[in-house]
């Protein structure tokens, strides 16, 4: 198992794949371990794996942390839902027609670098602090980025392709909907789970100011009373939503798209 | 115009404007393809030959000069003139009898008649049992076979080819070229076919025509005096290898230009 392990490019055993991921884990959790029950950190600033377990079962128990878990979800998946809705069909149009990419390309490609951050002041001023300002934030996160890497998508749809479909007669209505929208589907399915997950990481960012729930104002809220322990659930909670939103978009991928596997039909 | 022409190419030129000034790509093209001929265009690579075929194909425009399909000029691509890619080029979501299918979808002909029409050309391309599955399932040889065959199910006046098998292995495109002769006299279309291979040019072509260097012109056209139908062994006899000699000649005096 240990052939190949140190040449470049070699495939390597499946065993000594998995267990190097499992390794990394373990060492994270043991060095976790030797300062936190070592007594080498004080337990204000660095609580033990076993405290945090037990803070996690009784956040759980007490029932609190699925409503901050649900405003949460609904918060990042509407901010994230009109950014498809709108980013999706813009970077289409983007990656297909010339006058679009250079009406909207330059304007995309210079708000993408502001820090959605810096924009809360202003979402508060203009639309409060209610629920619309927070998605607007997570709106703000991803937009930019998404409409982008979908205009870059659909760009990349092999240019042969369009060709042939010319000479057997699709006008230009035809193009989109039955040669360029199924052909850049999948990148565009791939696209959704990236963003989506930057979208999670704009959760925090968005609850840190007039929130009253929510994971971001619950880790707030530890820290406020020195709960290293609660913000460190709160943290792996965000963390597995993610993962699980991004294993939702990887079997939608590959239920959609048995096309693109060798085997079968 | 030439009379009883099926395509005529006239005086065709093509000028791309490229960062580093202006490139003629065709001058002075001039040449026309009878109903039902196999006509092989033979040339260096960057000659300008596969311009020709865009051209016909509607793709590009010409600079100046005219292209007449049965008398009619062109403007622009359109189904009555199909198309074969050297790229492969079918709808990777699309299975094959699909792919077949599309431009009759596109012309609204029923669920029925589609698949009688792409059954009919997949048992041509000999590749019936393979209706459900995708294109990344099948080899390079069989995409190509799927190409053709989706570009004859829309009845198409004239097959456009450019290098279609210029991808594949030698063995699989000898066998190819059979298949394609096979195709042709079955259907009896017009073809238009590009290479930059001197056997291949002979093996399928009626007449070969020469291109010189970048800009591309015709420098000679050659009728293949051999009788129809051919199979491989015809590449052994001498009448074979005599115009081989003789195409081998002119198109090395154009490739010595083109690498200059």
């Amino acid at each position: 198992m240990w052939k190949n392990i140190f040449t470049p490019n070699k495939e390597i055993s499946k065993t000594a794949y998995v267990g190097a991921g499992i390794v990394t884990f373990a060492s994270l959790i043991i060095a976790w371990s030797v300062l936190s029950y070592g007594g080498l950190v004080n337990p204000l600033f660095l609580p033990s794996p076993g405290q945090v377990i037990k803070t996690a079962i009784s956040m759980f128990q007490s029932g609190d942390i699925y409503r901050d878990i649900g405003i949460s979800f609904s918060r990042v998946a509407l901010g994230f839902f009109f950014a498809a809705l709108i980013g999706v069909p813009l970077g289409i149009l983007m990656g297909t027609l010339r006058i679009m990419e250079g009406a909207f390309e330059p304007i995309i490609g210079f708000i993408r670098y502001m820090p959605a951050s810096a924009f809360i002041p202003l979402f508060i001023l203009w639309i409060g602090l209610g629920e619309t300002e927070k998605m607007a934030v997570i709106f703000f996160g991803t937009f930019f980025q998404l409409t982008l890497m979908v205009m870059d998508v659909t760009k990349n749809v092999q240019h042969d392709l369009i060709e042939v479909s010319y000479t057997l007669g699709v006008n230009k209505l035809q193009l989109f909907k039955k040669v360029i929208l199924p052909a850049s589907l999948p990148g565009i399915v791939d696209t959704l789970r990236i963003t989506f997950g930057w979208a999670w990481t704009y959760l925090v960012v968005a609850e840190l100011v007039g929130a009253s729930e929510g994971l971001g104002f619950m880790i707030m809220q530890a820290s406020r009373f020195l709960k290293p322990d609660k913000i460190i659930v709160g943290i792996l909670i965000i963390g597995l939503l993610g993962l699980l939103t991004d294993l939702i978009f990887k079997a939608i991928y590959r239920a959609s798209f048995h096309w693109m596997k060798k085997e079968g039909s | 115009m030439v009379n009883g022409a099926k395509l005529v190419i006239d005086n065709v030129r093509k000028v791309f404007s490229t960062k580093n000034g202006e490139v003629i790509a065709l001058d002075q093209a001039s040449f026309s393809v009878k109903e039902g001929e196999f006509i092989t265009i033979l040339g260096p690579s960057g000659c300008g030959k596969s311009t020709i075929l865009r051209v016909v194909a509607g793709l590009e425009e010409p600079s100046s000069g005219h292209v007449y399909l049965d008398g009619k000029e062109i403007k622009g691509p359109g189904p009555d003139r199909g198309m074969v890619f050297q790229s492969y080029t079918l709808y990777p979501w699309l299975t094959v009898e699909q792919n077949i299918a599309f431009g009759l979808q596109l012309k609204g002909v029923s669920k029925k008649e589609q698949q009688e029409i792409s059954h009919h050309y997949l048992e041509l391309i000999g590749l019936k049992g393979f209706e459900k599955h995708y294109p990344i399932q099948l080899s390079g040889g069989m995409k190509q076979r799927v190409a053709i065959a989706r570009a004859l199910a829309n009845d198409p006046e004239i097959l456009l080819m450019d290098e279609p098998f210029g991808a594949l292995d030698a063995q699989t495109r000898s066998i190819m070229q059979e298949i394609l002769l096979k195709v042709w006299e079955e259907t009896k279309k017009t073809i238009l076919f590009i290479t930059h291979d001197v056997e291949e040019s002979i093996f399928l072509g009626d007449t070969v025509y020469v291109m010189t260097a970048r800009p591309g012109r015709i420098k000679k056209g050659i009728t293949v005096p051999i009788p129809r139908p051919r199979d491989y062994h015809f590449k052994s006899s001498s009448q074979f290898l005599d115009l081989k000699g003789e195409l081998l000649e002119l198109i090395r005096e154009e490739s010595i230009k083109a690498v200059r």
